[in-house]
């Protein structure tokens, strides 16, 4: 076996691959097998670096944390809203940028940008449009003001305003990829098709539901599974619109719990900080499995 | 139905950044279709016959002209609007839709008082897959069909609503050699069966000239020749013709004309009463040639193919344009590979002469078969 080894050169190959294997090992196989044994060390303490026990008290502890819950219940909401209404108007926004001609280019950049920008630099604007200040109620209650409705404090006034400023926000983040991605597939779509369905007469809404939107329908459901991994990884937006102080905000999401668990200002506890990520683990699998199962049966050719 | 085209001109404007010359893609094209036929429209690429066959069909607007079905004008009209059946040359059937679903797409899109009932439609698409024999594929996906296959749906596809006029856009060019021969005699019995007038676009000449019965010979635009497919062959108007029909292609020597007589370098070889004296462009079709011991023009022989019930001679001459000369002869006549040179006589109703500058043939006696 080991004379094999040397003979075939196989050495090399592992050689070559070295580079990649040491990086995944030490930054990603190694941190998941460390989190999942975390999470069943029940007391651990991270500076003496000792544990009482194993069992699933810190799942218990996790699931029974009003702010986890909480934080389980924002991300959902998040998840549930942004992604139909991210990929849905970025469809319509990808049809419209398909169906002209002058200036096509112009939109396509002015419809990307966000996706080029930074995050910050994006809270910072989304503050100048919802933010109190004692200057001014922010651009939006100006316009409220002006259509005679009363001012609403976006950012730190009732829970349905503040997840409205964050549900805008990540619509327009996450815009650009898909509307990206979406004029990508219609472009791909071959103009033949369109030219048989007009030989035969269709009209545009049963071209655009029989031919176009079949045609794209892999790239769809590549933005849906896509989109809901990265809503439910949820933090940086969070932070850059409320602060670090997520759980006070009530705004906190399970990446944010997470994070907050290892070392915000309550920090320190790297067993719950796993049980949490354990779950969010769980959640994302089962429903990237769902997802994968009503799209085989959807799309099948 | 006939077809009718009356002056068809189609001009794109230019794109080039330097200079915006605009193409002439069709140009004044006129020409009768008449009913129930089968034409072939013929030229090399680029020579606008997939232009013309999309004027036709109503995907492109002609930049003036008008075309006719029948006694209506059509010119205005969008092409669901006028009746026709398209076949596209790689087919474009919706992937997603099994083949069943493809043939009814056409007929589900009927509105208003021409809507068919559930069952009238169905019976409709068995009827179109019978008619191209693939009623036993109709739960299948376009990618699981062969091209053969594939290229019968699209057929189907196109004739399910019964068009006035059916057209296919290089209808064999998808095909494999065995199964281009085979479709092209299945369209020509659909085109017999249907009796819908059909055009279909090819750069394969003998694709043209075996099922069509009109062919219309193009070139940058411009129609050169239309006709029976053997009168265009035996009287071709101009050398493009000429080289464009037959394989192996015509021969083509550069000769000239002496007191009636054709020179081929410096033999004479032919008499050619009526033509002027002058330099002219010899076309001489491989099966003109006829080996004869004391005949008038001299070849090298550069080798020998027999091909089953032919026999090809490859030869060389120094005044021809090909790099080869290419006489076939019947397969029984003796050839003796080791000679160095060959003699032929001509037969007169195979050689065409061109005038060398404009390469508009030129007659002479005896010329036309």
């Amino acid at each position: 076996m080991r004379k094999r080894f040397f003979h075939d050169n196989g050495w090399k190959g592992w050689l070559y691959l070295l580079p990649a294997i040491l990086f995944l090992g030490v930054f990603l196989v190694y941190p998941l097998i460390d989190v999942w044994i975390y999470s069943f060390e029940e007391g651990y303490n991270s500076a003496a670096q000792t544990y009482f026990g194993i069992g699933s008290y810190n799942y218990s502890y996790v699931l029974h944390d009003p702010y986890f819950l909480q934080a389980v219940k924002n991300t959902f909401i998040l998840v549930v809203i942004t992604v139909p209404l991210s990929t849905g108007i970025a469809l319509l926004i990808s049809l419209g940028l398909n169906s002209i001609r002058p200036l096509k280019g112009l939109f396509q950049s002015v419809f990307f940008l966000p996706y080029v920008t930074n995050t910050l630099a994006i809270g910072l604007v989304f503050m100048i449009l919802f933010k109190k200040t004692a200057y001014s109620d922010g651009m939006v209650n100006l316009l409220i003001h002006w259509f005679g409705g009363n001012s609403v404090d976006f950012m730190e006034g009732p829970y349905w305003a503040k997840m409205f400023v964050l549900c805008v926000y990540t619509v327009w983040v996450v815009m650009p990829f898909k509307i990206l991605i979406l004029t990508s597939a219609l472009a791909s779509v071959n103009q033949e098709y369109y030219n048989a369905a007009r030989v035969d007469g269709t009209s545009s809404f049963r071209i655009f539901t029989r031919i176009t939107l079949p045609m794209i329908s892999p790239m769809i459901f590549y933005l849906v599974i896509t989109g809901f991994i990265g809503a439910f990884k949820a933090y940086s937006d969070v932070v850059a619109l409320f602060g670090t102080n997520l759980n006070a905000a009530g705004m906190n999401t399970m990446v944010g719990y997470i994070y907050d668990m290892l070392y915000g200002d309550s920090g320190g506890y790297p067993s719950y900080a796993s049980a949490a990520a354990i779950l969010l683990f769980v959640i994302v699998l089962t429903i990237t499995c769902i997802n994968l199962l009503i799209g085989r049966r959807k799309i099948d050719y | 139905m006939k077809v009718v085209l009356q002056n068809l001109t189609k001009v794109f404007p230019g794109r080039g950044r330097r200079a915006k010359k605009a193409v002439t893609a069709v140009g004044d094209f006129s020409y009768e279709i008449p009913d129930g036929k089968l034409i072939g429209l013929l030229g090399p690429s680029g020579c606008g016959k997939s232009t013309t066959l999309h004027l036709i069909s109503g995907l492109q607007k002609p930049t003036s002209g008008r075309i006719f079905f029948g006694e209506e004008d059509v010119t205005d009209l969008p092409p669901e609007k006028r009746g026709i059946g398209l076949v596209f040359q790689n087919y474009a059937l919706y992937p997603h839709l099994t083949v069943e679903q493809n043939i009814l797409f056409p007929l589900q899109n009927f509105k208003g008082k021409d809507k068919l009932p559930k069952a009238r439609m169905l019976e409709k698409a068995e009827e179109a897959s019978r008619l191209v024999q693939i009623e036993d594929l109709m739960d299948r996906r376009p990618g699981e069909l062969s091209g053969g296959q594939q290229q019968r749906v699209a057929i189907a596809r196109a004739l399910v609503k019964m068009p006035k006029v059916l057209l296919l856009d290089e209808p064999l060019s998808n095909l494999d050699a065995r199964l281009r021969l085979q479709t092209r005699e299945e369209i020509r019995r659909i085109q017999r069966e249907t009796g819908i007038t059909t055009i279909f676009v090819t750069h394969d000449q003998e694709e043209a000239m075996s099922i069509s019965d009109q062919i219309v010979v193009m070139k940058e635009g411009n129609v050169q020749q239309t006709g029976k497919p053997q009168e265009v062959y035996d009287d071709p108007v101009n050398l493009f013709v000429a080289r464009f029909l037959g394989t192996p292609p015509i021969n083509v020597f550069v000769g000239h004309v002496q007191g009636s007589r054709l020179y081929i370098g410096a033999d004479a070889v032919l008499g050619v009463a009526g033509v002027p004296d002058g330099e002219v462009y010899v076309g001489v079709r491989p099966e003109g040639f006829v080996p004869c011991k004391d005949g008038s023009l001299t070849c090298d022989l550069k080798g020998v193919e027999v091909m089953g019930r032919d026999t090809s001679l490859v030869l060389a001459n120094e005044v021809s344009l090909n790099p080869v000369v290419r006489a076939i002869i019947g397969g029984d006549e003796p050839v003796d590979e080791k000679v160095q040179t060959v003699r032929f006589e001509l037969k007169s109703g195979k050689v065409f002469l061109f005038d060398r500058e404009t390469e508009k043939r030129l007659y002479f006696e005896g010329s036309r078969p």
